[in-house]
Formats: structure tokens, sequence, C-alpha cells
């Protein structure tokens, strides 16, 4: 060995100039001091470039200006705001609009799609091709046309507040949106409030009990009924009892619009609306290969060890697809959220909208505002990202 | 008197199967009469497309309209869609503004395209090799032909507009952002730290935040990275910022193939005495590559599809178009016709590339 160290001339265990590139010890060190310098004189080239271009504009950096008064209105605020509330507060009813079209989003979108991703698998022709057809043309078409067509749909094909359609007592849907009776809680419904948290202790504790009184006796109790009637029934008997405790109020046609009531803007439910049918499509794509992918000998096992069907689609089949459907969902509903920030193009006040759009456009602050958006949604995505690979660890197959 | 046919035993003719155990009857009462649920919903679900689909073929063609000069007259003519504004505006949704004298260019850049794109997408071709070489050049040549130069006359990117604009994106994405994406790849599968964290951070943060953001970027803050006085074409930008978005999918797309490939072939590699990029390149990743390719489409779908965001920035991809046109007071609130038109366009070209890559997804899997 010796012998052939000297053979190439290198001495054993010395350095020389060369051994930097040839020897792999040092050249992946080398390699990483390049990419190193190379890193640091961009980003020094970026913000060089930077400070002189601010410079010429005569533009301080710094975020004095979320103080300001933001001085333009935002039509669907959930929290205190006008035209004379700071920019910051703007932003953040952005970014609870972006939360909420996201979370009003993923709800509908699971829904839609768990529902069409069980109909893709029916038995019956016409039901698995109508949920083929829907998923095929909802998948290829840009969402941001979809999120267009639905809000033109909305302003020019719904009638005028004058001739609304009504489509359940007291819900008018106009080209103004969906108004809708607004509940108003007089003081007696903290009665309700406590029933309904006592009914939920009371099935938790009874589900616990039956657990137990099937791994001693294996006597099985009707866990689901028992848990739904308490749930279901002790607010509603509490609601009854305190003599029903709500009022509503109803919208009412003044002028050229509604007044009173809740309403859903046409931007807002344009958007909900195309985000769910477009994201329902990918999840119905992903519960489907979920379910195909559990394989048949699992439902004939169970079939044979003597368990009905609803309880093998429920405790052997869903489990272990579920397994393959969570990751994948919850990347869609990171989607949904990104995806929200399309608002922009029908004026829905999102995140983007507020401080990426208007905030902007009116301080000139392109550099902190857009840092300020782009931090927003990569704290979003690290926290979906975070929520699943704890699941993923979660439900890890063991293996041998 | 009916006459008795006798035959000897086993030499009995094959019967025609029982009607109702064959053909149409057969097929019917295992698909939509099994059973007393799903008869009543292929008869529900039978009433209901009986009542959606008539009035939406009437609006579509029967009661459409297709020559006028405005909505006015579309409107007289007959109450369904109002084609008339896709035939009068149709060639700027193919082209946008593109002087009409040099058009011919961006249809020699498509029929090139697609002649280059043959040997890549299918492995029979003859010459494959060859005209491999042709499809790597391309980019080259259609840049020339669309932007002009090299003796032909120059086109401002302001010009370019419609599905045009939408393919010239999308495919200049794809082809920059592939190579990056290799290279990002195999940098966070690098066992040296620097380079691999660079190349997490670099693509986690690049899933993390919506297009849109990443184009107000190229819109507004990118000049305030470059040297003062710079100021380059925003079409430019734009494509920039799509390739280091579509980089970072395509990064994980190809991780996935290199993930797919198993131990032995790197191991393999290094007995053979290769080098790193030895072994990358000629190992590696033509495997991985290959594995790949549905994932690549997939993502130049996605991509394709996301082309749409540039209306947002003022450029006129075929939506822009369509919103300039409803601005028409000739053409006002046809938003229904035009949006349905574009999604058609839009769906006609991914459905047909989703049914590729399924294809390429069945031929890849050679089983196991």
């Amino acid at each position: 060995m010796a012998e052939n160290a000297s053979a190439v001339n290198i001495p054993a265990n010395g350095f020389q100039l060369s051994s930097l590139w040839l020897d792999q010890k040092y050249r992946s060190i080398t390699l990483q001091v390049i990419a190193a310098v190379l890193l640091l004189s961009f980003i020094g080239m970026i913000v060089n470039n930077t400070v002189k271009n601010l410079e010429i504009l005569g533009i301080d950096p710094g975020y004095d200006f979320l103080g300001d008064p933001s001085s333009y209105d935002i039509s669907q605020h959930l929290i205190e705001y006008n035209s004379t509330s700071p920019h910051w507060k703007a932003g953040v009813v952005g970014l609870l609009n972006t939360l909420l079209v996201s979370l009003f989003g993923i709800v509908t979108a699971t829904i839609i799609g768990f529902l069409v991703g069980v109909f893709r698998l029916s038995k019956n022709w016409l039901v698995s091709r109508i949920s083929y057809v829907y998923i095929e043309i909802t998948r290829n078409v840009p969402l941001l046309l979809q999120i267009l067509l639905w809000y033109g749909i909305t302003v020019h094909s719904l009638p005028k507040p004058k001739q609304a359609l009504e489509p359940a007592s007291n819900f008018f849907l106009s080209n103004r949106g969906l108004f809708m009776p607004k509940p108003v809680f007089e003081s007696a419904m903290w009665l309700v409030v406590a029933a309904f948290i006592v009914a939920v202790v009371a099935a938790i504790w009874y589900a616990k009990r039956a657990h137990k009184l099937q791994d001693e006796t294996g006597k099985i109790s009707p866990v689901l009924t028992v848990g739904a009637s308490l749930i279901l029934g002790l607010p509603l008997l509490a609601f009854f009892v305190s003599g029903m405790p709500v009022s509503f109020d109803i919208p009412e046609l003044k002028g050229f619009n509604y007044k009173g009531g809740m309403a859903i803007k046409p931007e807002f439910m344009a958007l909900w609306f195309a985000l769910s049918m477009y994201t329902g499509a990918f999840i119905a794509e992903i519960v489907r290969a979920g379910i195909v992918s559990i394989s048949h000998g699992q439902t004939e096992a169970s079939y044979s060890l003597g368990i009905k069907p609803s309880w093998t689609m429920r405790l052997v089949v869903l489990p272990q697809a579920l397994r393959v459907i969570i990751p994948p969902l919850i990347s869609q509903y990171l989607n949904i959220t990104k995806n929200s920030s399309l608002a922009i193009a029908v004026g829905y006040m999102d995140v983007v909208a507020t401080i990426g759009g208007i905030t902007l456009n009116q301080t000139g602050r392109a550099l902190e505002c857009m840092s300020i958006v782009l931090t927003t949604y990569l704290l979003i995505s690290l926290g979906i990202s975070a929520v699943m690979n704890w699941y993923n660890k979660r439900v890890a197959l063991v293996e041998r | 008197m009916v006459e008795t046919k006798t035959h000897a035993p086993g030499a009995h003719p094959a019967m025609p199967a029982p009607l109702a155990t064959s053909g149409v009857i057969k097929w019917a009462k295992d698909n939509l009469f099994s059973s007393p649920l799903n008869v009543a919903i292929t008869f529900v679900v039978a009433y209901l497309l009986f009542k959606i689909i008539p009035p939406l073929l009437d609006w579509f063609i029967f009661d459409a309209v297709v020559d006028a000069t405005s909505r006015n007259e579309c409107e007289e003519k007959g109450d369904g869609a109002c084609w008339a504004v896709i035939k009068v505006r149709f060639s700027q949704f193919i082209y946008g503004f593109y002087p009409e004298n040099l058009r011919w260019r961006v249809n020699l850049a498509f029929i090139l395209l697609i002649v280059a794109l043959v040997p890549v997408l299918f492995d029979n071709v003859p010459h494959r090799t060859k005209a491999l070489i042709f499809s790597a050049l391309y980019p080259i040549i259609a840049f020339f032909l669309l932007w002009g130069g090299l003796g032909l006359e120059p086109v401002e990117s302001a010009k370019f507009g419609g599905f045009m604009l939408t393919v010239t994106i999308g495919v200049a994405g794809i082809v920059l952002s592939l190579p990056l994406g290799i290279l990002l790849a195999l940098g966070r599968q690098s066992t040296m730290p620097l380079i691999h964290w660079i190349c997490v951070i670099f693509i986690e943060a690049m899933r993390g935040v919506p297009l849109i953001t990443l184009l107000f970027i190229a819109s507004t803050l990118l000049n305030y990275f470059l040297p003062p006085g710079t100021n380059f074409d925003l079409l430019l930008r734009v494509i920039i910022m799509v390739t280091l978005f579509a980089s970072a999918y395509m990064a994980e797309v190809i991780r996935g193939g290199l993930a797919a490939i198993p131990k032995g072939q790197y191991e393999a590699a290094d007995a053979m005495g290769l080098k790193y990029w030895q072994a990358t390149r000629l190992i590696v990743m033509p495997q991985a590559l290959k594995i790949s390719i549905p994932g690549i489409v997939n993502t130049f779908i996605g991509l394709y599809k996301d082309t749409t965001l540039v209306l947002i920035i003022g450029l006129l991809d075929p939506l822009g178009l369509g919103q300039s046109v409803l601005a028409d007071s000739k053409w006002q609130a046809l938003s229904d016709e035009i949006y349905v038109f574009i999604a058609v366009g839009f769906f006609l070209s991914c459905f047909a590339m989703s049914r590729y890559s399924l294809y390429l997804e069945k031929k890849l899997h050679t089983g196991h």
C-alpha cells in the first residue's frame, strides 16, 4: 500500500494544493466553498443593486408605512375595518379573507371529492361516466378561467335584486350575491352551547366505556347511534326548553339592493365555487386511487371472517385507504390556499389583493409589501407541511 | 309435428348464448339495472340529463348565432350563444397583436414545434438520434422566428398574445426548467450539506408560494434587483419567473424518478469505476428521466394552465384578450361565450396531453 501511494507521488497523509480538487476528502469542501462564495456574491449583488435603486428612487426602506391610514375600502371584512384603518389592518383583513375562502373551499372540495371519487367507482355506468366527464373537464381547464366563468355567470346571468330568485324562504339569490337571514342570538343561547359541550363530553365517555366493555365481554354497544343522538338531541332539547333564544335578521329589498341579513358576495361565491369544483376533481382522483389501491383480498378476508360489508368498509378498507389518501389530500389543501390568491382577478380582497395590490400601488413599497405576502404564504405552507409530516410519521407502516 | 334432431354424445353444436346474458340487454342489466337502488339511480340521473342537456345544446348549437357584427344583432337573430364574437376576433385569440404579414413565422414555429416534439414523445421514430438534435436546436430556431433577428424583422414581445403567447411561455418554461430541475434534484440528493440545503430551501420556497406572487415580483420587483438603468422585456421577466417556479416542481418529479432507481445501479456504476458525472449521465439519468416523463408531462400541463395567470400582470393571453373584448361596447357582457371558447381550447390541448401521459404510464409499467 505504501508503495502504491509513493507511486502516484502523493506523500502519505500529505497535502498538496492539487488534492483540493483531486482528493475526494477535500473536493466536497472545495466545492462547497465555491458554492458559498458564488451564492454570497449573488446575494451581495442583488442587495447592492436594490440599495442603489432605492436611493435613486428616493425610497427609504422600512415597514413604518404599515401604520398609515389605508384610505381604501374592503367590502368583505371579518373584523372592524374602514378606510381610515392602517395598512397592516387591511393586510389582516386580507389574510382572514384568504383563510375564510380557503377553509370553505377545503370543506366543500373534500365533500365533492369523496362523493365523486366513490361515484367514479360506482357499478352504475351512467354515474361513473358522468363523474369521469366532470373530473376531466374541470381538471383540464385553467382554474383562473373557471373563476372568471362563474363570476361572469353570477354577474351577467343571475337576475337583478328586484327579480331575485328565492331558492328557500328568505334566501335571495341575485347578481349582487346570496342574501340570507342572519341569526341573532339572545342571552339564553349559552344554555344551548353548554348543552352541546355536555353532550360531547358524555358521548366521549360513553364511547370509552363501550370500548372497555367490548374488550372485557365482547359485547358491542351502539356507540354511533347513542353518540349522535346525544350530540344532536341535547342541544335541541335545551334550545326548545329555553324558549328558542334565536331571532333572524331578514334581508329586505331597499332601493337597488338588499339590506340586513348576511350576504355572500358574487366574488366570494365565484371563487369558492370554482376552487371547490376544481380541487374536488383532483381529490376525487386521489380518493379513487386510494380505494383501488387496497387489494381485493382484504375485503374477501374480512368477509370470510364474518364481518358485515358496512363494517368491512369502516374497519378494514377505509383505514388502509386513508393512509394512501391523506398525504396527497393535504397537499391539495395547500393548493387551495395558494390558488385562493387568484381572488385578485375577480376583486375578492385577499392578502395578495390588499397588501400586494392596493397597498403596494398606493405606497410604492414593492419590496416590503411583496416580502410580507411571500412570508405569509411560506408560513401557511410550512404549517401545512408540518401537519403532513406529523401525520406521515404517525401512520408510517411499522415494517419488520 | 316438430322435427327433433338427435346428436351423438359430444357432437352437439354450440348454441348461441341466451338473449338475456349477452349483448346490449346483458350490458344494460349489469351496468344500469343491477339492483333496485341502481334502477332508481339510473332513472333519476337520466331524468336530470334530459332536463339539462337539451337546453345546453340549444344554447351551444341550435339557437346560436355565428354571423353578426355586434351583440345586439346576435340577440335579434337568436337567443343562444353569440359565437359571432369569436368568429370576428378569432385570429386575435390565436396570434394576439402579432403583425399580420409576419404571422407565417408563428405558424412555421408551431409546425416545427410538432416536428421537434415527435422524436421526444415517441421512441419508435426512424432516425431518432438525428431528429433529437433538431429537437435540441428547436428553442433557438423558435426564438429567432418569434422575436426576429438574423435578417428577420424584429417583433416586440408586447405584440405577442392569444394562444400563441400561452404556448410560448409554456414551452419556454418547460424547456428551460428541465435542466434546472435536474440540477436541483441532483443537488437535493447531494451529500454536501451546503449544496443540499441551498437546493432544499429553493425548492420549498418556490413550492410554498403561489405563482401569482412570483409574477408580481417579475412585474414590480425584478427591476430593483438589476443594476440601475437596466430594463428588459416583461415577457422575458415572466418567462424567468415561470421557469424558476416550474423548475422546483420539476426537481421534485425527477427526485421521484431518482428514488425509483435501485441502489444496485449506483453501486454497479461505482464498481465500473465511473466518476460521478459519468455515472449520472450514462447510468442514472437516462433511467430516472424515463420514469419521470409522465410526471414531467403533468408538470407541463399544470404550467400550461398556469400561463393564464399572466393576465393579472397585464399580458394578453387568451383570457386577457377576452377581457379586452368584453370591454368593447359592441360585444359587452358576452363573457360566457368567450370563456367557454377559451375553455374548450385549453381542454382539448390539456386532455390530449393527459391522455399521452397515461399512455406513457401504461407503456412504462412493464409489470411485476
